[in-house]
């Protein structure tokens, strides 16, 4: 019995749990002095990685990405329409990230998180200004017809390293694209064509291609507290601590972003330098993971 | 390596800033802020009692509006409201009036480049004005990288859509302490350099981030100056009845 004082001797179970929620910074400081984290992590491990490639069969890409608990689902559909007046030969990407109340607790219906359209944006910049596509090849009859992806990326399981783990579902959903089929009618309209070989119309292209990637964007988000740099937060850790960085650097060590939205921690040089430092070693991680996907899919 | 930009100005040097407080008699403090044609209005009203729903009733909450100048509320002006959040969240002191919410409402006049960044300084200098206690201000400037040559400031909005990448940066403002210098520092550095925001857009090496973050850094000092002059000057001037 008794409340658990300050320099707290946890003997029971339950005095541990009731001192996780009641004071939570205090908690988790007690385990960083030890450079470990509560779900044994070292500083600057992140969580197990998976990517999951053609999860959804409908949709002509699609990825599941899974980084610890946090799950999303990215499908692309592509679909035929005329490019714009001053891009006659680009096509588009359009990009949506939803956070569904299956996600988290504090995602209610009717009312979308506020985390959402931030996340979809910062996606958006992310992968449009990486050059990973080049919308050139989206193209089909300059100034008559161009391919729109459209990216939908669900979050099933929000635990913190939102952005993280959408991005990763995203370049993969890119690297399992292949783009359909499609010819030339009489009206001069595009078409799908639906089997090999179906009579008269020239196929505009001949089989269903990848898509080219370009240097493909990977980030890692870190949390600073004080004099530690936590990579990779759940989202117990997040809410908790709330400065975060997030930097996105690509296959050829170019920054695409660094991003870091306010927080009480400022952050110098030198925490800006060990970011970067983890986030490249993270991105070598990541493209072995891509990689073994992407050939798995390969041998079936 | 000099480079030709439009108006004439050279890398480092910043478009003519204008700051004027107090304009809204409403407003519990309001602020406009110029950096050439880029002019943001700023209004704040707080503190007001309770705290929405899922915000922490033991601190201070800060809820950001961001209206365009023209369209809808989409995506852009929902990330901007957030930035500026937590921005400002980090510099206000929040323990001060617990349970209490501060609204602060942006209002684009005019967008011809480097938005955010005079956004985030119009909404520092109403709070100022409405004496929301803070640990220090937030001076905030965008650098770019061309796509050859060095990084410059404050660009137009013409200068950015041609840039390969920019970044917007926020700092806390210069110090002037009575204190024995380097007594103030963390880790070596001046609290000055510490990033309390950074926004980039494009792709650029590590070493031209580095390098707009020193760029970045001069100018913020720059920044200081101008607002210390600002808010001296306007609180002999005035004689409010309060």
């Amino acid at each position: 019995m008794g409340l658990p004082n300050a320099s707290g001797d946890l003997s029971t179970e339950v005095e541990v749990d009731a001192f996780r929620r009641l004071f939570p910074l205090r908690f988790f400081e007690k385990h960083l002095l030890e450079s470990i984290r509560p779900d044994a992590r070292p500083l600057g491990r992140a969580r197990d990685t998976t990517i999951a490639l053609g999860a959804v069969a409908s949709a002509n890409g699609s990825a599941l990405a899974k980084i610890g608990s946090t799950t999303m689902l990215a499908a692309i559909k592509m679909e035929v329409m005329a490019p714009s007046m001053e891009t006659p030969d680009e096509g588009c990407i359009a990009i949506d990230f939803h956070m569904p109340p299956i996600c988290s607790p504090i995602v209610r219906p009717g009312r979308p998180a506020e985390a959402a359209p931030v996340v979809a944006k910062q996606l958006s910049d992310t992968i449009l200004s990486s050059g990973m596509i080049n919308l050139k090849e989206l193209s089909l009859v300059s100034g008559k017809a161009a391919w729109m992806a459209y990216l939908d990326i669900y979050c099933l399981d929000a635990d913190g390293a939102l952005f993280d783990a959408a991005l990763l579902a995203a370049v993969a959903a890119f690297s399992h694209l292949e783009i359909p089929v499609v010819s030339l009618n009489d009206d001069g309209k595009i078409v799908l064509s639906e089997e090999q070989g179906l009579s008269e119309r020239e196929p505009v292209n001949k089989e269903k291609r990848k898509v080219n990637l370009g240097s493909i964007p990977f980030s890692l988000t870190c949390i600073l507290h004080k004099n530690y740099i936590l990579t990779d937060p759940t989202a117990e850790e997040e809410s908790i601590m709330e400065t975060s960085v997030t930097v996105v650097l690509d296959s050829s060590s170019q920054l695409v972003s660094l991003y870091k939205p306010g927080g009480a921690v400022l952050a110098y040089t030198s925490a800006i330098q060990d970011c970067i430092a983890l986030t490249r070693q993270r991105v070598k991680e990541l493209q072995k993971i891509l990689e073994e996907a992407i050939s798995g899919m390969e041998v079936d | 390596m000099e480079v030709d930009r439009e108006d004439g100005r050279s890398q480092n040097q910043l478009r003519p800033l204008a700051c004027s407080r107090n304009i809204l008699h409403r407003a519990h403090g309001s602020a406009s802020w110029s950096q050439g044609d880029t002019k943001v209005l700023a209004a704040v009203y707080g503190p007001k009692a309770g705290t929405k729903k899922n915000e922490n009733p033991e601190k201070a909450c800060i809820e950001v509006i961001w209206k365009p100048k023209t369209g809808q509320i989409g995506k852009l002006e929902k990330e901007y409201e957030m930035i500026l959040k937590r921005t400002l969240q980090s510099i206000c002191i929040l323990t001060v009036n617990p349970n209490t919410t501060t609204s602060v409402i942006i209002q684009v006049v005019n967008d011809d480049g480097a938005l955010l960044p005079s956004a985030i300084n119009a909404a520092c200098m109403a709070l100022v004005d409405a004496g929301i206690p803070m640990r220090h201000l937030a001076v905030s400037i965008c650098c770019c990288v061309p796509r050859s040559g060095l990084v410059i400031l404050d660009p137009t909005k013409l200068e950015e859509q041609n840039m390969k990448a920019f970044a917007y940066l926020v700092f806390p403002n210069s110090v002037h302490s009575v204190l024995p210098e380097g007594s103030l520092s963390v880790q070596g550095e001046p609290i000055e350099n510490g990033v309390i925001t950074s926004v980039t857009h494009g792709v650029m090496s590590v070493d031209d981030y580095f390098f707009c973050l020193e760029r970045g850094r001069a100018a913020s000092t720059k920044l200081s100056d101008f607002l210390r002059r600002n808010l001296q000057h306007q609180s002999t001037d005035s004689s409010k009845a309060g």
